[in-house]
């Protein structure tokens, strides 16, 4: 079998934030009826998560559950274990109305750690970015200059963020150059 | 800046995290249809300077579509409300009628 290698292959940097670029992260989308609880009772069986609500991540050890939109939701989960759980997934699923698709080759993820967390994305994103508006547990899909990306603040000065792989590069240097030494904000200091 | 809160998933999007998608409430006049009827359904389209009606897709973001009421010149938004929605809802019209009485958008408009 052919070596996996992840986008950017463990590439960071260390500025403002400490930005990581993350090994390779199993992906399943899965798309289905929220309502129906057939649905609900397998993705959370598998996911061993309770199932998010609107704009929530529910996480669990090695995985997450990520609500994407109203009838789409992400699990995270070791690379490894992507294959056969998404074909346990959609055999699970195939009497219902959903999908579940092993995309574990298509995001690029990233971790960012430090204080101005929230200084350096407000930077790069038309998102509100408060506390308020983006509280700890929650995922943002937005926009990362002229990127589409999503931002999940796993903490309070620790956040995942993810993109497509092709632009993986543009994502980091984005990040790097967004935190950059010297380039400090201090709006959300204390915030 | 246009700041609109897509219905579908609660947030409050920035214009440039949403696409565009034209007019709102058309209706579709399709094969079988007159010459007049599909003309208008293809090309004919408001050039409101006010209130107006548009379609929305939350493209950087859920990725779903919705409709909007707000007023081209001053930017003020009256409402968002799902695209499975034929006319204005009632609620969005009354809030339009109090800030602008005497509006008229298609066939809507505030009551004579
Ligand atoms: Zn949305």
């Amino acid at each position: 079998m052919s070596e996996i290698i992840a986008p950017l292959n463990g590439a960071a940097f260390d500025g403002l934030l400490r930005v990581d670029a993350l090994g390779p992260q199993g992906q399943i989308t899965l798309r289905g009826d929220f309502a129906a609880p057939a649905f609900r009772d397998v993705v959370t069986e598998v996911a061993g998560t309770a199932f998010p609500e609107a704009r929530r991540v529910e996480a669990a050890g090695d995985r997450a559950l990520l609500w994407m939109s109203p009838d789409e939701l992400m699990l995270l989960l070791p690379y490894e274990a992507a294959t056969t759980t998404a074909a346990d997934l959609a055999q699970r699923l195939s009497g219902e109305h959903a999908l579940a698709v092993d995309v574990s080759d298509a995001r690029a993820h990233f971790r960012l750690r430090g204080a101005p967390l929230r200084d350096v994305l407000a930077k790069i994103t038309p998102a509100d970015v408060s506390p308020a508006a983006l509280p700890e547990g929650e995922l943002r899909r937005t926009r990362l200059a002229q990127i589409a990306a999503a931002v999940w603040l796993t903490g309070p000065q620790e956040a995942r963020l993810f993109c497509f792989r092709s632009v993986a590069q543009y994502a980091f240097d984005l990040l790097s150059t967004a935190a950059a030494p010297g380039s400090e904000v201090g709006y959300f200091d204390g915030r | 800046m246009l700041i609109l809160t897509c219905p579908c998933c609660g947030i409050a999007a920035d214009e440039t995290e949403l696409s565009p998608g034209g007019e709102a409430h058309l209706t579709r006049h399709g094969p079988g249809s007159g010459d007049t009827d599909f003309e208008d359904y293809l090309f004919n389209r408001e050039n409101a300077r006010g209130v107006h009606f548009e379609r929305w897709r939350h493209a950087h973001g859920c990725g779903k579509w919705f409709l909007a009421a707000r007023d081209t010149v001053t930017m003020q938004v009256f409402g968002t409300y799902p695209a499975q929605t034929t006319e204005p809802p009632q609620e969005i019209r009354d809030r339009i009628t109090k800030a602008r009485p005497g509006w008229r958008w298609r066939d809507f408009g505030a009551a004579e």
